[in-house]
């Protein structure tokens, strides 16, 4: 299996300035405890300890032990973790943004197990306790960007999937990897009718295998949210949001493309790549621009990056593909 | 209806309409719009519009069924005007906050988007039945002729459902309340009148 591991992954190259403050968050429960101290408990006050260190209310202690990577983005304001956990899209819980922190509650996260099937050497099925062991865990903050328009910070606990992939023994023949999000009518009684459940997606196998696609076990120093996909996901950080599937109890190794979810329900809306890409519309709206979740409303747009700002990364990977017609 | 309770009525209904402006100016100003603000005011500017024209499309099948209600007709213009208030922040909304004020950008939506065409088209049609909204202006144009004008509210009320439906995803189910209300308020008009003739219809003699 070709790794491609391109210069700016060693980190040797990132100036120490450039590294966000680790202790900066780690410390944000004696930030507040401090701020409530001063007696500054006004309706703003509130709302600027969040953004600087978001309160972490309904979890006591940090569960994740976690070591820092080169992978992680800097130079970037974190999205406060609860806008992370009270916007989301995750339909088995509802169409509104609002819907999965009030109805994932049910999502039964322990035990969980994950089925690896299809090309490899030998099936079988991983229990979370082994997936969390099973490489040292990551801080890795990357730039999340829906395919709506709108973007997140997100410092994510994980490792690289291919990790992961190496212990399966995919097949040579394995040329795509396909996730499949857990699905129970009954605890997900609030998706939408026009899919196909459960949710699927997929990558390409040098997509998968790439550094910076990470298994995704926890967030803010946490294990995942229900809402966020608990408790185990993918993010791919240089494709829209709905690549980077939820809450997986398989991952399958095919020679053929796999089906997507979104890609099934309106293919000319999303594309089995669906790379960030701002010169590339979504029929319904331009992709030029993005809004930070969490800024005022004249907050001014951002631009849109190419691969999300991960070109460097990833932009390899398409080499001689038109981004147009594989959108 | 006695004048106070006519001026006490209208009160009311003046803030009930408010209502939604204020709540994004107050969240706003408290800087309590949500994670995503621009989507809050977008959003709920556009509902407010609907649902006010929804409102006044109701009025003329109430009078026909209750003869009691109908000084209801009092209110229509009011409901009107706000709902072009609505609509037309929630153009500016568009324009500003989406568009960043690119004409090119806005051109190329106009053009590509069919939901945003729609949109456009619904508060396009909303701009004569404002501007001729005075009672001058009924006198002006002649009763028969600004009613005819004025149906073309239909028109405005079906393009914005069709804007709504058309920007949301399959299987989201957010438009079809208002939707159904709509519907039944389009088949209450023809019905209620068909109804009363019926009722009122003296026995014709027959076609020699």
């Amino acid at each position: 299996m070709l790794i491609r591991k391109p210069d700016p992954l060693s980190g040797s190259n990132i100036p120490s300035s450039e590294i966000t403050p680790k202790d900066k968050w780690l410390n944000r429960r004696s930030f507040i405890a401090a701020v409530a101290a001063t007696g500054a408990v006004a309706l703003g006050a509130e709302r600027i300890g969040e953004i600087l260190a978001p309160t972490r209310a309904v979890h006591a202690n940090s569960k994740l032990q976690t070591v820092p990577s080169p992978l992680t983005t800097t130079g970037e304001q974190l999205t406060s973790l609860k806008d992370i956990t009270h916007y989301n899209n995750f339909y088995e819980f509802g169409t509104d943004k609002s819907d999965p922190s009030a109805n994932a509650g049910g999502l039964p996260t322990r035990p969980w197990t994950v089925k690896i099937s299809g090309l490899v050497k030998t099936p079988k099925t991983i229990d979370i306790d082994s997936i969390l062991k099973l490489h040292p865990l990551e801080d890795r903050t990357y730039r999340f960007r829906c395919v709506e328009g709108w973007s997140m910070i997100v410092p994510w606990i994980g490792y690289s999937l291919s990790e992961l992939i190496k212990q399966c023994d995919p097949l040579p023949s394995a040329k795509y990897v396909q996730f499949l999000s857990y699905w129970d009518r009954h605890v997900e009684k609030w998706a939408p009718g026009g899919y196909n459940w459960p949710y699927s997606e997929g990558l390409r196998m040098d997509e998968a295998m790439n550094p910076l696609t990470l298994l995704t076990v926890g967030l803010y120093g946490d294990v995942l949210p229900n809402q966020d996909g608990a408790p185990v996901r993918i993010i791919v950080p240089w494709k829209y949001g709905f690549k980077s599937a939820k809450s997986i109890v398989q991952i399958k190794f095919t020679d053929k493309q796999p089906n997507t979810t979104w890609n099934d329900a309106a293919s000319n809306e999303y594309g089995f790549y669906s790379n960030v890409n701002p010169k590339v519309d979504h029929p319904r709206w331009s992709q030029a621009t993005e809004r930070r979740i969490g800024l005022p409303f004249y907050a001014p747009r951002k631009e849109t990056l190419m691969f999300n700002g991960y070109s460097d990364q990833v932009a390899s990977l398409y080499n001689g593909m038109n981004l147009k017609k594989y959108y | 209806m006695t004048r106070p309770t006519l001026i006490s009525l209208k009160v009311l209904v003046w803030l009930a309409c408010l209502y939604p402006v204020a709540m994004l100016v107050y969240g706003a100003v408290t800087n309590n719009l949500g994670p995503d603000p621009t989507k809050t005011i977008t959003f709920s500017t556009g509902l407010a519009a609907l649902r006010l024209l929804v409102i006044s499309l109701a009025i003329t099948p109430i009078r026909q069924l209750f003869s009691r209600l109908s000084w209801t007709i009092k209110f229509r213009r009011l409901l009107g005007l706000f709902a072009f208030f609505y609509a037309s922040l929630h153009l500016f909304a568009y324009i500003g906050l989406y568009a960043a004020f690119d004409t090119h950008v806005m051109i190329q939506d106009v053009l590509k988007r069919r939901f945003i065409t729609a949109g456009v088209l619904a508060w396009l049609t909303l701009v004569p039945l404002a501007l001729t909204s005075t009672t001058g202006s009924i006198k002006r144009l002649g009763g028969k002729r600004w009613q005819q004008l004025h149906k073309l509210v239909y028109a405005s009320v079906s393009l914005g459902i069709i804007h709504f439906w058309w920007q949301v995803k399959t299987g989201v189910m957010t438009p079809m309340p208002i939707t159904l209300t709509m519907t039944a308020l389009f088949v209450a008009r023809p019905v209620l009148t068909w109804w009363k003739s019926r009722n009122t219809r003296q026995p014709q003699p027959r076609p020699a």
